[in-house]
């Protein structure tokens, strides 16, 4: 079964890294990246840029609007995704708290509808 | 032939359905199946004669419907290549149910299943208790003062939850099993209460579902020996070994005081003795632990009069501090007046009334109704026993309220 697992951070805490410690941050992020690789679970991923480089599109009655920033104000921020392939949910949640973002974020886990 | 079933009802559907959801990997399927192998044999054993297995039977009659009905409708489904793989995978499993050693209880898998933490604290519980306890959706309502659509709603939800997001029906690994053991103990425990005191209807308890409480207890208890499962189990075993003379042979509430402690089931106090003393030895204290310690005093009396009341005490305040709530301050107020007299004891029960607590309690206004008739203030006994009877809903103990009055009016 695949899941989507949304990793999201708070972006003012992260600003705050050191540059010894985003170097931390990466180095755990390519390891666990190459971990699921090879065990098969990987499916895709991607870090994304911040939410000041966001822009949320809505149609209404016909009318397009465009605005700057992300569909919402939230406390964490969207920061990065992992598709993954897992035999269920316990898989899953596994796979997902070792995320390096769980430490300091919030992983939601979500399956894959299937069509 | 009809009692003999609904017996076996009574006493293997759960662990029937438990297994049938294993074998079938749907909790709908299975409950489908369930109720159609009782069809069966409500229809098949008066011809074919009991079986001498009937749980084993109503598992392979189940399977066996289950497998007929996605069967038919795979016939109308176009996504009927998926279903015929899932077909062929449960034919393969023909003998699976048999009781094989792997940890193998199927209750415990649906316990573990039911309270998964990627379901709400509600769902747990209205889940287990739907599925494992068998209560119907109004009971769990009633007890819970929600509606019953609600009560509905979070059931059918935690099972789609289940299914959609596939949680895996297993007893979770060792490393994950101590953290997942919490919502455990707290789901049993909720069993075992609605079954000591029934919170519908006339009947005080319903035995079936303390026992089922128990069995569960000691299930878990073999699984992981920790010590707060220990103390669950102590203190529901003390709870129930009272439970023959909690009523008399009118199905009126006898208070613990008044309680004949010679029909007490003294085997199971001194399981539940045991159990407590090898929990504390742990080292590791625990709420449960403390409430079956308690029970403990109380079972070590012989009489009424030899109540260790000061303990008692002393064990709400460990309580108190691992985690209070209104309801054990009360305990505490009444265990305060047995021990300082029942002024004492009206200080606490009052002073939580002022703080907004329990107003909506029958127990705290029937507590304080008490306190007052020991000190002979009749009109306040009255007046406080009225508020009790307001907010009671269980036949017995309005009865007994209604007595208390009668004998205040004399």
């Amino acid at each position: 079964m695949k899941y989507l697992c949304l990793i999201y951070t708070e972006e003012a805490a992260a600003a705050k890294m050191s540059k010894d410690e985003i170097g931390q941050m990466m180095a755990e992020y390519g390891a666990f990246t190459k971990d699921i690789q090879a065990s098969g679970k990987y499916v895709g991923g991607n870090p994304l840029q911040p939410i000041s480089t966001a822009t949320t599109v809505r149609v209404r009655n016909g009318k397009v609007s465009t605005t700057d920033g992300p569909f919402a104000e939230t406390k964490e921020q969207l920061a990065g995704y992992y598709l993954i392939e897992a035999k269920d949910l316990n898989d899953a949640i596994q796979v997902g708290g070792r995320i390096p973002g769980a430490k300091i974020g919030s992983i939601e886990v979500r399956p894959i509808r299937e069509m | 032939m009809r009692d003999l079933v609904d017996r076996t009802y009574r006493d293997e559907s759960r662990r029937v359905l438990a297994t049938l959801i294993r074998l079938l990997g749907d909790f709908e399927l299975a409950e489908e199946a369930l109720h159609d192998a009782f069809v069966a044999a409500i229809e098949r054993w008066p011809v074919d004669g009991v079986p001498a297995n009937p749980a084993n039977w109503l598992v392979s009659a189940g399977r066996f419907k289950a497998i007929d009905s996605i069967r038919r409708r795979a016939a109308l489904d176009d996504r009927a290549p998926e279903i015929e793989r899932q077909l062929a995978e449960l034919e393969q499993h023909e003998h699976a149910f048999a009781q094989d050693g792997d940890i193998g209880d199927d209750r415990l898998r649906l316990v573990f299943t039911c309270c998964h933490p990627a379901l709400s604290a509600d769902a747990q519980v209205a889940l287990t208790l739907h599925t494992i306890g068998g209560l119907t959706t109004e009971e769990i309502a009633h007890a819970f003062l929600v509606p019953t659509p609600t009560l509905a709603q979070r059931i059918v939800r935690a099972k789609n939850k289940i299914r959609d997001a596939a949680i895996p029906y297993e007893i979770p690994d060792r490393t994950e099993l101590p953290e997942r053991l919490d919502a455990v103990l707290a789901t049993l425990y909720l069993i075992f209460n609605e079954g000591y005191s029934a919170t519908f209807g006339s009947a005080l308890t319903r035995a079936d579902l303390c026992g089922e409480a128990i069995r569960l207890g000691r299930l878990l208890v073999e699984l992981l020996p920790e010590p707060e499962a220990l103390g669950l189990l102590a203190m529901m075993l003390l709870h129930d070994s009272r439970r023959h003379t909690r009523t008399d042979s009118n199905g009126d509430l006898v208070v613990l005081d008044e309680q004949d402690r010679s029909q007490w089931n003294h085997a199971q106090i001194r399981e539940g003795l045991q159990l407590t003393e090898r929990a504390l030895q742990m080292g590791r204290v625990g709420p449960y632990q403390i409430q079956a310690a308690i029970a403990a005093v109380h079972a070590e009396a012989k009489e009424a009069s030899d109540t260790d009341w000061a303990q008692i005490v002393v064990l709400y305040d460990v309580l108190l501090s691992l985690g209070g709530s209104p309801v054990v301050e009360l305990n505490q107020a009444a265990a305060i007046a047995m021990r300082d007299g029942p002024e004492r004891g009206l200080e606490r029960i009052d002073a939580l009334l002022a703080r907004g607590e329990l107003e909506h309690y029958h127990l705290a206004h029937s507590a304080r109704a008490d306190l007052f008739r020991r000190l002979g203030r009749a009109n306040d006994a009255l007046a406080a026993y009225k508020k009790a009877l307001a907010l009671t809903t269980q036949e017995p103990e309005r009865r007994f309220i209604e007595r208390r009055i009668a004998a205040l009016r004399d």
